[in-house]
């Protein structure tokens, strides 16, 4: 195993994903393969080969720094679960401050 | 929480040695967002400045500001970094609903500048204070916690969240540590960051204000014995203006000794400041750095300056404002204190505009440092928006050395003009505050006086020439103080035939 058991609990508690014991089996198994067969994909890069992390060899992608039409509050928040007076309403985040 | 009496901040610094850091956030002013159109303007409705990109909407591709890469290149060589040949944005992931994607796009271990400095002076002593690195990345949207007695996160039941501010382009300035400052630490703290406003500031890329969060700081302290290594750093948040950096760091340097002195150990966390009482309290546990899970963003492609338009914009740099403010003080004849109180009361480029204006080195100077700085202070407003224009001013300026103002008349003018009455000329005329250069008039005016005062005149004839002093007075009374006293000073003698 690559990943263990903790560390996807630990993963889950910073997603705020609540996974059950029997879930942390199957997911630590699954996460396991994606991670061997990335695995093996480094395995056949050499010394001489740098990283990749983007597929197209592109460099300076940029816009112009000119307004472009804005969403209108009321569909900004047309697909939120709850809302209140303009903003987002979302519950109280724990342990994150005191 | 100790019961014991902390020390004083002389205790604290005889026996430890502080090691200070800052990291500095700077929103800059661009006119979009860093990875989508959506507009910046500040204290717009909620929500209203969004779009699917900056809502972390499914499918929505960021495109990067290129403004806002000129203006971190540009900072960046303002602070002698060097400029990164090729770098990449990268996520870095968090939980928390100020950033709707669940990532902050962010810079990670290739910033776009690295490895600068600033020059501080601090009475006449330069400090050089490393740059570690200047990078780019995207602020947060704005929480309001509902539900609790304070406002604060604590005892709240609900988050309301506001995402106009979600994507503006921030630039994080993070200085090496900096040992070995001793006791003008805090001192020097504060004037790290005024440097570094006013050095943003001239490049014209942020309003740099502290007061509207498009200037934060954190601080980062730590203390050592004398010889020993640096001690744990705790960061404190909260810091809002140039005052409170240099109280921040004193009241950790205090807190800290005394933690240290009794027997206990400095634990590694964000603390945050109080502006009411001046001291820190602790805040949230800081989250490892892997658990951010940093990774090149892979929706922005690399960003790869041209060393041409590098070069391009540091030669366009504008000139450095110690240098600015060197130059400036010996042309208006001032000192480098008077020199930095006029900085510090951001009164430096309506100074220089007046002056453009027509204005004596001098007057411009009375006029923003006094009256109007004054004024501002009670509004509690820029002096730049206090309601005068460096023209204005000059205009005025102009009437008093035209003689068409004393300085009394002046300063009611100025007060018409503040209070959006008009040019100085038109408050002039409009509330009829002109000298009276109506000989005949003031003839009158001083024939009375004289003969309402006998006995003056009589020590005034005999060669009493001081006395006539109070003759002034009774004309510029009679006048309500619309008469030039020098005018009716010479007046009088003549008419006395002295």
């Amino acid at each position: 195993m690559t990943i263990s058991r903790e560390e996807v609990a630990h993963l889950a508690r910073l997603s705020r994903l609540a996974v059950t014991e029997q879930e942390l089996d199957r997911f630590a198994g699954q996460l396991d393969v994606i991670l061997q067969a990335v695995a093996r994909v480094g395995e056949v890069a050499a010394d001489d080969i740098p990283p990749t992390s983007h597929a197209v060899p592109l460099t300076n992608v940029y816009r112009d720094d000119v307004p472009t039409p804005c969403l209108t509050q009321e569909e900004a928040l047309s697909g939120a679960p709850d809302a209140f007076e303009g903003r987002f309403r979302v519950p109280r985040i724990l342990d994150e401050e005191d | 929480m100790t019961t014991t009496a902390l020390p004083s901040y002389e205790d604290a610094i005889a026996r430890f040695e502080p090691v200070i850091g800052l990291e500095t956030h700077v929103e800059l002013g661009t006119r979009t967002k860093m990875f989508c159109g959506c507009r910046t303007e500040f204290g717009a409705e909620p929500n209203t400045q969004v779009c699917p990109v900056c809502l972390g909407l499914p499918g929505a591709i960021p495109v990067a500001n290129r403004a806002a890469i000129e203006a971190t290149i540009r900072i960046g060589l303002a602070l002698n970094c060097d400029i990164a040949s090729w770098c990449r944005m990268a996520r870095k992931n968090y939980f928390y609903p100020d950033m709707p994607k669940n990532f902050q796009t962010s810079q990670y271990d290739e910033p776009l500048c690295t490895d600068g400095y600033v020059d501080v002076e601090l009475d006449g002593t330069t400090y050089r204070i490393g740059i570690e690195r200047v990078h780019l990345e995207e602020d947060t949207g704005k929480s309001l916690h509902v539900g609790g007695a304070t406002g604060r996160i604590q005892g709240a039941t609900e988050s309301l969240v506001d995402y106009n501010r979600a994507g503006i382009p921030l630039v994080e300035i993070v200085t090496k540590p900096v040992p070995g400052l001793g006791a003008l630490a805090p001192e020097i703290a504060r004037a790290y960051v005024t440097e570094l406003r006013d050095i943003v500031r001239s490049l014209g890329v942020s309003d740099v204000r502290m007061e509207q969060g498009s200037l934060r700081c954190d601080v980062n302290t730590s203390l050592n014995l004398p010889g020993a290594e640096w001690g744990t750093r705790t960061e404190t948040k909260n810091v809002n203006s140039l005052r409170s950096v240099e109280r921040a760091v004193r009241s950790e340097i205090i807190r800290q000794s005394s933690v240290l002195d009794e027997g206990g150990r400095i634990i590694q966390e964000t603390r945050h400041f109080h502006e009411d009482r001046g001291n820190t309290s602790p805040g949230r546990s800081k989250e490892e750095a892997t658990d951010y899970r940093y990774f090149p963003e892979p929706d922005l492609v690399p960003i790869a300056p041209d060393p041409a338009w590098v070069e391009e914009l540091r030669a366009a740099l504008p000139e450095r404002p110690s240098s600015k403010r060197a130059r400036l003080a010996e042309a208006w004849g001032i000192s480098a204190t008077d020199m930095q109180s006029v900085a510090n009361a951001g009164a430096l480029e309506l100074i220089e505009e007046t002056i453009a204006a027509g204005a004596s080195p001098a007057g411009a100077r009375k006029w923003w440092m006094g009256e109007l700085a004054r004024r501002a202070n009670e509004l509690a407003v820029d002096l730049s928006e206090v309601g005068a224009t460096p023209a204005q001013v000059a205009a005025l300026q102009k009437l008093v050395d035209d003689g068409k103002l004393n300085d009394k008349l002046a300063r009611q003018v100025l007060e018409g003009v503040v209070a959006g009455e008009g040019d100085p000329a038109e408050v002039m005329t409009a509330r009829g505050l002109e000298v009276v250069s109506d000989t005949g008039a003031l003839t009158a005016a001083v024939d009375e006086a004289i003969a309402a005062n006998p006995d003056v005149a009589a020590k005034i004839r005999d060669g009493k020439v001081a006395a006539a002093g109070a003759l002034v007075g009774a004309v510029m009374k009679t006048t309500r103080g619309q008469a030039d006293a020098k005018t009716v000073r010479e007046l009088i003698l003549e008419r006395l035939g002295v």
